[in-house]
């Protein structure tokens, strides 16, 4: 019984953190949005196109961002066996994928019209399709193993493999990428962010951080209702097995 | 303790001869896979000793996936895993002797033949020795990082697509460094920076492969 | 108002782009909200189904 005490208090939690973190979700995106859309010059060099940046950096932070979460959150389950760390890691999944697709997408996006194709293999973009991959793999193994404990903790150390390899990927690929420079390309982001585009730039960030708290906590929610189902059927099956005997 | 080490080398070595020449497919699968590209891309000798590091490379990533199934699966089918865990030594040595084999088994035949279809797509002299090097020095590793996919993987049905979707991502740094090595030696520099990164990432993958491996096996069999 | 959808001719890339995500992040949301709700349904309806189960369940609770 001890296994539910901690997840009835993060039920209780939740339902008190979930409705600030919608209204912080939707009024962070909103007034990012207008202020990304609306209040914000196009860029000297870009144009209208580095609206889409709005868009693309901060999902590529968020990209990041929950792996990060889902690596702790495994360290956490092999260390402590935590049951919500379980419910965390695999819950943070399908929303870093989601922020990695828009990533990809945008980055797709606001490379035709500057660079005059769809794809370049620029450093940044190829690391950010190795962590989509990272992503795949992750749920493809969680979604393979039936017993839910052992998916667990099979994907708690995948995750934690492909975390500590993250670095040696992206230094590797950098690497790859000053062998093989290409002619000319804008910096994409780069260092030089200008006043104007900080402010959309920020709320937007924010936004996406309390879009994934909100979702995040739902997600695991639902899992930790999921596993009482399980058990309360095995107890029902195991009772009518009993009453039938 | 040595000497349990070597016979359960020996074991597995001889497991994987006996399997009908089961450990000689993957190095079949990488010599068809090379052979497919001057077919495909055109006997050209200038275009074929461009993509030939590149090519070979990625041959033999394929093939080290492709001969990875079998590396944990014999032994937690027939129950033998639990028999291991219980040797008189740290089962992360156990662990680490089996990689050691499979490299042995399945790898070391691909960097033997890696010369031959080298020079078939067209590498020499230094590219050529290069390339056996790196192989060498970066294949050790694809048996390790791949240990972790195997163990994560042992038992599921459809292991197999599974395992290239868990693993090839992180044979990415190997691949980078190994390919750089050989094109340093065709372009006539000094390929020794590149081999020591590769065999840092081998070193590498040597501790976090055994670690992930033992750690999950250790799980499947509780 | 018009000049604002044209975006300086790149209407089609930076629409898609808002686009794309809006669907992405909508659908996650809504697919797990859905989720949600009927993992919930379905346990309380199970603890309805056995009752002799519920105290111990809101022991453990806390209520």
């Amino acid at each position: 019984m001890h296994r539910f005490a901690n997840p009835a208090r993060f039920q209780r939690l939740a339902s008190i953190i979930l409705p600030w973190s919608d209204v912080l979700t939707a009024g962070l995106l909103v007034s990012g949005l207008y202020f990304a859309l609306f209040a914000s010059p196009a860029d000297y060099q870009q144009g209208e196109t580095v609206r889409i940046m709005y868009i693309h950096v901060p999902a590529a932070w968020m990209a990041m961002f929950s792996y990060s979460v889902m690596a702790a959150a495994s360290a956490a389950s092999l260390i402590w066996k935590h049951p919500l760390a379980d419910v965390a890691a695999r819950a943070a999944a399908p929303i870093g994928a989601g922020f990695t697709a828009i990533a990809l997408i945008t980055g797709m996006l606001w490379g035709e019209p500057m660079w005059g194709t769809w794809w370049v293999w620029d450093a940044r973009l190829t690391s950010v399709l190795i962590l989509f991959f990272l992503y795949l793999g992750y749920m493809a193994l969680v979604n393979a193993i039936d017993n839910p404990a052992a998916a667990v903790r099979a994907g708690a150390i995948l995750a934690l493999v492909g975390f500590v390899n993250i670095p040696i990927i992206k230094f590797s690929v950098d690497w790859w990428n000053t062998l093989h420079q290409p002619a000319s390309v804008i910096k994409m982001g780069g260092p030089s962010i200008a006043p104007s585009m900080l402010l959309p730039l920020v709320l937007m960030a924010l936004g996406f951080h309390f879009y994934f708290v909100s979702v995040l906590l739902r997600r695991m929610r639902s899992e930790l209702d999921l596993a009482r189902v399980r058990a309360l059927e095995d107890a029902i099956a195991l009772n009518s097995e009993e009453a039938a005997a | 303790m040595t000497r349990t080490l070597i016979a359960l080398i020996k074991r597995d070595l001889n497991l994987a001869w006996r399997q009908g020449g089961g450990a000689l497919l993957g190095t079949v699968f990488f010599a068809v896979a090379v052979v497919l590209f001057p077919l495909g891309v055109g006997p050209e000798p200038n275009t074929l000793a461009r993509i030939a590091a590149g090519v070979l490379w990625v041959a033999a990533l394929l093939a080290a996936v492709v001969s990875l199934d079998r590396l944990f699966e014999a032994d937690h089918d027939d129950g033998s895993l639990d028999g291991l865990a219980l040797l008189p030594l740290p089962f992360s040595l156990v662990v680490a002797a089996k990689c050691l084999a499979h490299w042995l088994a399945s790898l070391l035949p691909v960097v033997i033949i890696s010369p031959f279809l080298g020079l078939m797509m067209r590498l020499e002299g230094d590219a050529l020795v290069a390339l056996v090097l790196a192989l060498l020095l970066g294949t050790p590793g694809l048996s390790f990082i791949g240990a972790i996919g195997a163990a994560l993987a042992v038992g599921l049905r459809r292991a197999g697509a599974l395992l290239s979707l868990l693993v090839l991502p992180l044979y990415i740094p190997a691949l980078i460094f190994g390919v750089a090595a050989v094109e340093a030696a065709r372009m006539g520099l000094d390929p020794a920076p590149h081999l020591m990164l590769l065999f840092g990432v081998t070193l590498f993958a040597v501790v976090i492969g055994t670690a992930a491996a033992t750690a999950a096996l250790k799980f499947d069999l509780e | 108002m018009s000049s604002f959808f044209a975006m300086g001719g790149y209407a089609f890339y930076v629409w898609s782009s808002y686009g794309a995500a809006l669907l992405i992040l909508g659908g996650i949301a809504i697919f797990s909200m859905v989720r949600a709700r009927q993992a919930s349904r379905r346990l309380e309806e199970l603890k309805r189904a056995a009752p002799h189960r519920r105290r111990r369940e809101e022991a453990a609770n806390g209520a």
